[in-house]
């Protein structure tokens, strides 16, 4: 079970206050993703969750207990740290027999988990080396490996794939994923990246300075954006805003529209421009259309086949239907 | 830098690199040989090749009993660097763990410490020595030793102790293992590479030292650095004992250095040089 | 507890008549010739080993850092005088290698058909410098070598690429990345070189007259050989103001260079 409830959790450093009272309900067997830029307070509201920071305020509950000072050993959940903090003296085989060790785990049944974990998670050959003889993906199994033993109630992810190079990182996080699905467990997951929280999870969380900007699907945010800033996060390459004249003929004060969601042509529609910078991806086409009088430059996608070039006069139509409008204080009009 | 550079530039280099090794080596080279030397050889000039004579040592054994100043100076060496490990690891844990505004400071100015010159203080404990008996005692010197190097030793240890990761210790927490267990199981095997290079470093100051062990020893206590000093004296002068009495002096610790110069490197420099 | 018999007029020949001095010590050792030859030697000698250390570190360092063949026993050469205690140290110089008749250096003299100097006796501060110099050498090549081994190959190149020769390669890339380590090594050295005194009291004995005697040598001269506890003691305090002095400037030079 791994149901984890925040009630109006504060953080204050000082007199800083990096957390404001927040609320969160994250249900059991959920993949909860926290996302934001860098310096939102997501790491510090994981390290909250785990116990490896004080609340200044507020309640967190799992399963309905209380456990705001409970410590960190005892909430029965299990972390993955960026830096993976392996221990180095030790072999890979005692890196995950650890906390069964310290929870006093019968032998053979420590040995029974380990070679299970090994297993799934590849790692049957390398049990017996250290730390240090092994590539970077490797070590994050093994720490996955060090989590997935405990049989925590929950799994906390923080950033783990931000040191591994880009073609792993799309393999780990299937992994995770796959891991997800055959373990059914609660997973909070943080990132400042917004495609692995698009990818990974059933709900997203989106922070800035502390607050919650929006929690919901993947899609709920990627269809409707509470705001501007949760509109200009989700979404790649970023959603279109314009301001000012163009905005006021729907009635809003920013209009945003995703880069599928304009029409491209030679001869006629609505906005005109010039094509600058297009990036040919094979299955799509980004065109940076410049000169449009609305923003400096517009995104949008086209099919693979379209024939344009640099310097080249294009006419946008924005679907409408597709258009998100905000008013001055940048919430959404619904 | 790891360009292939061809055969002829490499042995350029390396006939540079051996001379200058030579020339730094030779003065310990030239006792070695000249301690293998019968006293005639030694006096009669310039000459590398000895008689491979084993005299001279036992000439130094039966005069000025060697194996007594050897006894003291590992005594000295190994028990102010063991005591000065039991104050400083608690010290230095303290301060790389729960670090405050003022930690760096204190480090500054216990090595500032080390600045001031040792006879400053030689009155002082000259007198403190003679009056509490402590003079010429092995256990007045241990604590002597220990304390001229225990800002060193802090500071070495704290540098090491910084380089462990916050986040291992967290992981530790998260996997259920108590102070003691994350003592125990993870800070400590993880400190040891740090702690062994800090001793060696302190059981080599300590073994060199040679102010305070001449100051405040006479007999009893005197280690191999006061035994030597002692050779200084002009009467019953002669080269090839001279150098067979330094050989003896410098062995120990200069196999010691040998095998563990690398670890040294970082020792050194407090961790300040990578 | 310095400061308090710097005060007294306190020789152990002598013990019953400790007396109240006042600053008679300081007059008498701020007006003692021997005073300002000591710190006068005592800063010679500090910047004549740091001299010595420094540029020939960094050029045994260069040489070193080389494709060599067997580079670990270099290495291990070079260290070696590090290891050796200072009596040992200058036993050896003085007797192999520089005495007047048997030492190594008159040996050539006479090889070249020249007269053998009379290290000591003539130059007797250059003599410990050069002793002194050769125990520190390993260390300040050691640390200056280590620093050299993290300069990053890729910047060298690119300089390489940009048209910069050897150099101002050295000048511009190399010797801004060893200044902190060419800083710790002024720190360590400076910490232990004011306190030489075993070399001292092998070979010169501080002399001829007051020639190579340093402050620290002084005060024990002070103390242990005239049993002038006041005296030594008011040493002692001068010798700690002039170290804080150094102290300082060091520490603020180096506290930069350290974080």
């Amino acid at each position: 079970m791994g149901r984890i409830t925040l009630e109006a959790v504060t953080k204050r450093f000082g007199d800083v206050e990096v957390i404001p009272p927040l609320n969160l309900d994250i249900n059991d067997g959920e993949f909860v993703v926290f996302v934001g830029p860098s310096g939102c307070g997501k790491s510090t509201l994981l390290r909250l969750i785990a116990g490896l920071e004080d609340t200044s305020g507020g309640r967190i509950l799992i399963d309905g207990k209380d456990a705001t000072d409970t410590p960190p050993a005892k909430r029965g959940l299990a972390m993955v740290f960026q830096s993976y903090a392996l221990y180095p003296h030790m072999s890979v085989r005692k890196n995950i027999a650890f906390p069964m060790r310290m929870a006093g785990v019968p032998q053979d049944e420590q040995d029974r988990r380990i070679t299970s974990a090994a297993k799934a998670l590849n790692l049957t050959d390398y049990l017996d080396r250290k730390p240090g003889q092994l590539s970077g993906g490797q070590r994050q199994r093994v720490a996955i490996g060090r989590a997935i033993v405990r049989e925590p109630a929950a799994f906390l992810f923080d950033e783990p794939l931000s040191n591994l190079d880009a073609a792993l990182r799309v393999g780990m996080r299937l992994e995770i994923s796959e891991l997800h699905n055959r373990l059914k467990t609660t997973m909070i997951y943080v990132t400042h990246d917004q495609v692995e929280a698009m990818t990974m999870a059933d709900k997203i969380v989106v922070l800035r300075a502390g607050h919650i900007e929006q929690v919901g699907s993947p899609m709920e945010l990627y269809r409707a954006p509470k705001n501007l800033f949760v509109a200009g996060f989700i979404g790649s390459p970023r959603m279109n805003l314009i301001d000012g004249a163009a905005a006021a003929e729907y009635g809003a004060h920013t209009i945003g529209i995703r880069p599928e969601h304009i029409a491209v042509s030679p001869d006629h529609g609505k906005w005109r421009g010039r094509v600058g910078v297009s990036e040919h991806l094979g299955s799509d086409t980004f065109f940076y259309v410049e000169d449009t009088g609305l923003a400096d430059t517009i995104t949008v996608r086209a099919g693979g086949n379209i024939d344009l070039h640099h310097g080249d006069t294009v006419f946008l139509t924005p679907d409408d239907a597709q258009m998100h409008r905000f008013d001055a204080t940048g919430a959404r009009v619904a | 830098m790891a360009r292939a550079v061809n055969t002829r530039t490499k042995v350029g280099y390396t006939v540079a690199a051996w001379i200058v090794a030579l020339v730094i080596f030779f003065p310990i080279l030239y006792t070695i040989i000249t301690s293998l030397k019968t006293e005639q050889e030694a006096i009669s000039g310039f000459n590398l090749i000895p008689s491979f004579t084993l005299s001279s040592f036992e000439a130094v054994q039966t005069q000025n009993n060697y194996w007594k100043p050897f006894t003291n100076s590992v005594i000295l060496a190994v028990g102010s660097t063991i005591l000065a490990l039991i104050v400083a690891i608690p010290a230095a844990w303290a301060m790389a763990f729960s670090p405050t505004k003022n930690t760096k400071n204190i480090l500054m100015w216990m090595l500032s410490t080390k600045m001031m010159p040792a006879v400053a203080v030689l009155v002082p404990i000259y007198l403190i020595f003679l009056r509490t008996g402590l003079m010429d005692t092995r256990i007045g010197l241990t604590v002597m030793l220990m304390l001229i190097n225990l800002p060193i030793v802090v500071w070495m240890l704290y540098t090491y102790f910084r380089e462990i990761p916050g986040e291992i210790l967290e992981a530790a927490r998260m996997d259920g293992a108590g102070l003691r267990d994350e003592i125990l199981y993870v800070l400590t095997p993880m400190a040891i590479p740090g702690i062994a290079s800090t001793m060696l470093l302190n059981v080599i100051l300590a073994w060199n030292e040679a102010f305070w062990t001449i100051q405040l020893t006479t007999t009893n206590a005197a280690p191999l650095s006061a035994f030597i000093a002692s050779f200084s004296s002009p009467q019953g002068l002669f080269w090839a004992k001279l150098s067979a009495a330094s050989v003896m002096a410098i062995a120990p610790i200069l196999i010691m250095g040998w095998f563990s110069q690398k670890q040294l490197v970082r020792g050194l420099t407090f961790g300040a040089v990578k | 507890m310095t400061l308090y018999y710097s005060f007294l007029n306190y020789n152990l020949l002598n013990p019953a008549s400790i007396s109240w001095a006042g600053w008679f010590n300081y007059q008498y050792f701020y007006t003692d010739p021997a005073f300002f030859d000591a710190i006068w030697n005592t800063l010679a000698l500090v910047l004549g080993v740091l001299a010595i250390t420094v540029i020939g570190g960094i050029a045994i360092a260069l040489l070193i850092d080389k494709p060599i063949f067997g580079q670990g026993i270099v290495r291990i050469l070079i260290i070696s005088p590090f290891f050796v205690m200072p009596p040992v140290a200058a036993l050896i110089w003085k007797n192999m290698i520089m005495h007047p008749s048997y030492g190594v250096f008159a040996d050539i003299s006479r090889a070249l058909g020249l007269q053998p100097v009379d290290w000591f006796a003539q130059y007797p501060l250059t003599s410990i410098i050069i002793i002194v110099a050769w125990q520190w050498l390993p260390f300040a090549t050691l640390i200056l070598l280590t620093a050299l081994q993290s300069l990053d190959g890729e910047q060298m190149e690119a300089a390489e690429m940009d048209g910069a020769g050897a150099v101002s390669r050295f000048i511009h890339l190399t010797l801004p990345h060893m200044a902190r380590a060419i800083t710790v090594v002024v720190l360590i050295q400076t910490i232990f070189l004011l306190g030489i005194y075993a070399e001292i009291l092998v070979t010169t004995n501080g002399g001829p007259g007051n020639a190579s005697t340093n402050l620290t040598y002084l005060i024990y001269r002070a103390a242990r050989l005239n049993f002038d506890i006041g005296g030594a003691a008011a040493g002692g305090i001068i010798a700690v103001i002039l170290a804080n002095i150094v102290a300082f400037f060091l520490m603020r030079a180096v506290g930069k260079n350290l974080d």
